[in-house]
C-alpha cells in the first residue's frame, strides 16, 4: 500500500433505506481500524426502514480522529447503491477530484410512482456524475446480486467494487479475512461470492 | 467484530456512541438498566439487554420513562449501580420524579443518560435537555467522542456516589449514532451487597424539609465545581493569547478542530473543550477567557453553554470585556443540528477571513444538475404496512359519515398519516398519549354546539405508555370518541422492542401478556377488533362506532408490522398486474393504485403507462387486488 493517501480520506456510502449501507460502512470501518487507522462513521437513522435516503460518512485517517459529518464539498469517494442518490451526494459533498462508484439499478421514490417527479434516464445520470467527478465507475450490482439469488447482497458486491478499485487503503485479502470473522456458513460463502464478483466487475473496467 | 463483553483491556473496537455508553456502564459494574425505547437512545438498553445474562444484569424496557427512572432509582437506593436512558421527550416524562429524587438524593451511583436529537431527525422536537441539569442542580457531562462516552459513563457513577445524587450524561444523535475507535478498559468482578438500609432517614422531602434539602443541593454544586476544576474531560489546545477562543462541548469539539484545520487557523485560534458543562469549572474557564477578547461558542442545540459563560463573565472582576460570537449574536444558527461548515462560517466571521468551499463553476453546475434530475425521496409506510389500510378505512368511513370527523394522532410510524402516505388523515401530533387526551377533551365540546365526530389513533406500545390514563379520563367524563388502537405487535418505529402486550421481555425471557381487549373491557366501554386489511369490514365497524353515543369506544386494528412478518415467513401471495385489464392513464380511477393508495410495491411503468408490481418491494399482502376498480391486479396464494 502506498503511503501517499489523502488524509483524511472521506468516503460517503449512500443509498435508500433497507439497502444495507449501514452494515457495509461498519464492516469497512472495522477492517480499517484493524489496519491501524482512525475511523469515524457518521450515519443518520430514523427514516432507514421507510424508504428515505440514507448516507453514511466514513472518515479514515492515519493522523487523528475526525467528526462524523464530512464538511461540504470534501468527499473523496462516493459509493452509491442507487444512481440518483450518488448524484444527490455530489451536489452537497462533491468536488472536481471526487471519485464515484455507483450501482446503476434505480429505486424509484414515491414521488416518481405517483407522477409528481420524473426519474431521469440512466444515460443522463451517468453524464451528470461524469461531469461532477474526476473518475466514475458504473456497475449493475443488483443484477449480480440477483444472480446469486439474493438482491440484498447488492451492498457486498458494491463493497467488492470499492476495494477492487484501489481507492481506499484496504486489500482484498484483508477484507475477506474480516468477512470470515463476521459471517458463518452459507452467509459467509454468499457474501464472499458477492464480494469477489464486485472486485472482478470493477477490475474489468480499469 | 465488536464484542461488548470482551474483557481485554487496552484493545480497540469500533463502537457506536450508545454501545460505548453501555460498555462504560459495564466497566463501572452497573447492575440495573431501564428505559422506554426512543431514538437516538434505544441502542444503549438493547446492547445491555443482550449481555444481561452473561454479566448478571437486570435490564428492562419499562412501560414509560418515569417508571424506568424509578426502577433505576430503586436499585440505587438498595445499593446497586443503575442507569436509565431516554431521549429528550422521554426525559420530560420522568421529570416529576427527578425533581423530587434530586432532593432526597441516591445511594449507589445512578446515571441518567439523555440523548437529544438536534434537527429532530427521529423526533417531533429538538429540545435541548441540558437545562434540566441546571433546574435540578444536578451535574451534567457531555461526551465529545465514543471514547469519552465510555469513559464519562464509567466516571459518572463515581461522581454520582461522591455527591450522593443523580448524574446526567447528555449525548446527541451524532455522538450516540457515530461509530468510532474506543480503547476498552477492564470489566470488574462485582460483589454486590444488596440491602435497603432501614437505619437511615427516609428518602422523602415532606414535612417542610424541601428548603433545607434544596440548600444541600446548592452546597453540592460547590463540591461539583471543585471536582470539575481538575477534570480530565476539559482541556485547551492552541496558542497562548489566541485572537479567538472557541469554547465548545459535545459534538462541537471535533467540528471545531476540523474547522481550525481547514482554515489553517491553529496559530490564532484556541479551542477550550469542556466535558463538564454544569456547573461550569469557573477558575479553569476564567484562565483561558482572560487570554482573549473574542469568544466563539459552539454547542447544540440552544445557547445553554453560551448563556452560562456570560453569567461567569459578569462575575469576573478583572474588568475585561469580550465579544461573544454565537447563537445570541446570530453568527451561529439558534436551531437545527451543528456541523463543521457552521463552525467554519463562525470562525470566518469572527476573524474576518475568507473561505471558498469549492470553485464556483463546479458549485453552480452541481446545484443545477441535482435540481434538474434528482427526485425527492420522502419517508412513507412500507409495502404491506397495516397502517396504510387502517388509514384508508378511516378515510372512507369519515367520508361516508360526512360530518367532518377529526382524527387526532400520536407518536409512532403512524404519525406519518399527517402526510400523503396516510392520506392526510391525522390532524394533531404532540406527545406520547396526547392524541387520546386531546380526543377526550374534544369529545366534551358538544355543549358548545360542536358536532364533529372525534377519533384518535395510538399504537400498542403508546397505549401502555400514556394513552390508558387519557382513555380512563374519557370514560369518567363521558367523552364521546373512538380510540383506534393500531396493534402491530411491538414498538415498531424504534426497532420492535417488546412492551407489556408481548410475551417476551427485554432480556428475551418469557413474560406475561397484558391483554389489551380485557383491559379495555374492564373500563366498561364498547370494544371491537378488526383486521385492517379487511378494508370494508374495518370501515363498517368504524361507521358503527361513530354512532356509539356518550362514551369512548375502542377499535383494535390488529395486524403484525409487515417488516416483522417478512423476517419470519414468505409473502402470503404472489401479486401481479394483468396489463390487458389495466387501462393505464385512461382509467377513470386517476391511477388509483399508485397515485392514491400509494403502496411502494406498486409502481408505474413509464413505457407501457400502466401499473406494475415491484417484486423486490412487494410484501405480498394482496390488499391492492381488492382496491383496483378495474380488477387488473391479480394474486395467487404462495401455498
Amino acid at each position: 500500500m502506498s503511503d501517499e493517501w489523502k488524509d483524511p480520506l472521506n468516503l460517503i456510502i449512500t443509498g435508500v433505506g433497507g439497502q444495507g449501507n449501514i452494515l457495509i460502512s461498519k464492516l469497512i470501518g472495522e477492517a480499517m481500524l484493524e489496519e491501524g487507522y482512525w475511523v469515524t462513521i457518521g450515519e443518520t437513522y430514523g427514516a432507514t426502514q421507510r424508504g428515505g435516503s440514507v448516507a453514511s460518512h466514513v472518515r479514515i485517517s492515519k493522523i487523528t480522529q475526525h467528526g462524523p459529518i464530512i464538511p461540504e464539498a470534501q468527499a473523496d469517494i462516493i459509493l452509491g447503491l442507487e444512481p440518483v442518490e450518488s448524484l444527490r451526494m455530489l451536489g452537497m459533498y462533491g468536488n472536481s477530484k471526487t471519485s464515484v462508484i455507483t450501482n446503476v439499478r434505480p429505486v424509484h421514490p414515491m414521488a416518481v410512482a405517483i407522477g409528481e417527479a420524473e426519474y431521469p434516464p440512466l444515460e443522463i445520470i451517468k453524464q451528470a456524475i461524469r461531469e461532477l467527478s474526476q473518475e466514475a465507475w458504473y456497475l449493475d450490482a443488483s443484477e449480480i446480486a440477483i444472480g446469486l439469488g439474493a438482491p440484498l447482497l447488492t451492498n457486498m458486491v458494491m463493497t467488492g467494487a470499492l476495494i477492487g478499485s484501489g481507492l481506499i487503503p484496504l486489500g482484498e485479502e484483508n477484507f475477506k479475512h474480516h468477512l470470515n470473522m463476521n459471517f458463518k456458513n452459507d452467509k459467509l460463502s454468499l457474501n464472499l461470492k458477492a464480494f469477489t464478483l464486485g472486485v472482478s466487475a470493477i477490475r474489468k473496467q480499469k | 467484530m465488536s464484542n461488548i463483553v470482551i474483557n481485554a483491556p487496552n484493545t480497540v473496537q469500533l463502537l457506536m456512541g450508545n454501545e460505548a455508553i453501555a460498555r462504560g456502564a459495564l466497566e463501572a459494574g452497573m447492575g440495573v438498566a431501564a428505559a422506554y425505547p426512543g431514538n437516538p437512545s434505544s441502542e444503549i438498553i438493547e446492547t445491555l439487554a443482550k449481555v444481561a445474562k452473561e454479566r448478571n444484569l437486570y435490564v428492562e424496557w419499562s412501560i414509560n420513562e418515569k417508571v424506568a427512572l424509578e426502577v433505576a432509582a430503586a436499585a440505587s437506593l438498595t445499593n446497586v449501580r443503575a442507569l436509565c436512558a431516554t431521549k429528550q421527550n422521554g426525559l420530560n416524562v420522568a421529570l416529576d420524579f427527578l425533581s423530587n429524587l434530586n432532593l432526597t438524593g441516591v445511594k449507589k451511583g445512578l446515571v441518567l443518560v439523555v440523548c437529544d436529537d438536534p434537527s429532530g431527525i427521529s423526533s417531533t422536537n429538538e429540545q435541548d435537555s441540558r437545562y434540566v441539569a441546571k433546574i435540578m442542580d444536578l451535574p451534567l457531562l457531555e461526551p465529545a467522542t465514543s471514547q469519552e462516552a465510555k469513559d464519562m459513563t464509567q466516571w459518572a457513577f463515581e461522581l454520582s456516589e461522591k455527591i450522593a445524587n443523580v448524574c446526567i450524561l447528555r449525548s446527541v444523535t451524532r455522538i450516540s449514532h457515530a461509530r468510532e475507535k474506543v480503547v476498552l478498559g477492564e470489566l470488574p468482578n462485582v460483589e454486590r451487597h444488596v440491602h435497603f438500609d432501614l437505619s437511615r432517614k427516609p428518602y422523602a422531602s415532606i414535612g417542610g424539609k424541601a428548603p433545607e434539602l434544596h440548600r444541600t443541593l446548592h452546597q453540592n454544586i460547590t463540591r461539583m465545581i471543585e471536582i470539575y476544576e481538575s477534570s480530565p474531560f476539559n482541556w485547551y489546545t492552541g496558542p497562548e493569547n489566541p485572537k479567538l477562543l472557541i469554547i465548545t462541548c459535545g459534538s462541537g469539539w471535533l467540528y471545531s478542530l476540523e474547522a481550525v484545520r481547514i482554515l489553517s487557523a491553529d496559530h490564532t485560534v484556541g479551542i477550550l473543550k469542556l466535558g463538564t458543562t454544569w456547573p461550569l469549572p469557573k477558575k479553569m474557564i476564567e484562565k483561558y477567557m482572560l487570554q482573549t477578547r473574542k469568544i466563539l461558542v459552539i454547542e447544540e442545540v440552544d445557547a445553554f453553554l453560551e448563556g452560562n459563560l456570560k453569567e461567569l463573565a459578569a462575575d469576573m472582576k478583572q474588568g475585561r470585556t469580550w465579544t461573544f460570537y454565537g447563537k445570541a449574536s446570530g453568527h451561529i444558527p439558534s436551531f437545527g443540528e451543528m456541523n463543521p461548515d457552521i463552525v467554519i462560517n463562525g470562525v470566518v466571521h469572527a476573524l474576518d477571513l475568507k473561505y471558498v468551499v469549492r470553485d464556483s463553476e463546479y458549485h453552480e453546475k452541481s446545484q443545477e444538475l441535482v435540481k434538474q434530475y434528482v427526485p425527492p425521496r420522502g419517508s412513507q409506510f412500507c409495502a404491506g404496512c397495516p397502517h396504510r389500510t387502517t388509514f384508508w378505512a378511516i378515510k372512507n368511513a369519515l367520508i361516508m359519515d360526512g360530518r367532518e370527523g377529526v382524527l387526532t394522532g400520536d407518536i409512532g410510524c403512524y404519525a406519518m398519516a399527517t402526510m400523503s402516505t396516510g392520506f392526510f388523515q391525522i390532524r394533531t401530533v404532540h406527545a406520547m398519549g396526547s392524541g387520546a387526551g386531546i380526543a377526550s377533551g374534544m369529545g366534551k365540546l358538544n355543549q358548545f354546539g360542536f358536532d364533529q365526530p372525534v377519533l384518535t389513533v395510538c399504537g400498542d406500545s403508546t397505549f401502555f405508555h400514556a394513552a390508558i390514563p387519557a382513555l380512563i379520563n374519557g370514560v369518567h367524563s363521558k367523552s364521546q370518541f373512538i380510540l383506534i388502537l393500531l396493534d402491530n405487535g411491538g414498538t415498531a418505529m424504534t426497532g420492535f422492542q417488546p412492551h407489556p402486550g408481548i410475551n417476551l421481555n427485554a432480556m428475551g425471557e418469557p413474560a406475561p401478556i397484558l391483554d389489551i381487549e380485557s383491559l379495555c373491557h374492564a373500563l366498561g366501554i364498547k370494544v371491537m377488533v378488526t383486521d385492517p386489511n379487511d378494508i370494508n369490514g374495518t370501515t363498517e365497524k368504524l361507521l358503527e362506532l361513530l354512532h356509539n353515543e356518550g362514551n369512548p369506544s375502542v377499535l383494535i386494528s390488529r395486524r403484525e408490522c409487515a417488516l416483522i412478518s417478512a423476517r419470519r415467513e414468505k409473502p402470503l401471495y404472489k401479486v401481479w398486474v394483468n396489463h390487458d385489464q389495466c387501462i393505464g392513464e385512461s382509467c377513470g380511477c386517476d391511477r388509483f393504485c399508485t397515485r392514491v393508495f400509494r403502496c411502494p410495491g406498486l409502481i408505474w411503468d413509464q413505457n407501457t403507462k400502466k401499473a406494475m408490481i415491484d417484486e423486490a418491494v412487494c410484501s405480498g399482502c394482496g390488499v391492492c387486488v381488492e382496491i383496483c376498480p378495474h380488477h387488473a391486479i391479480l394474486k395467487e396464494s404462495n401455498g
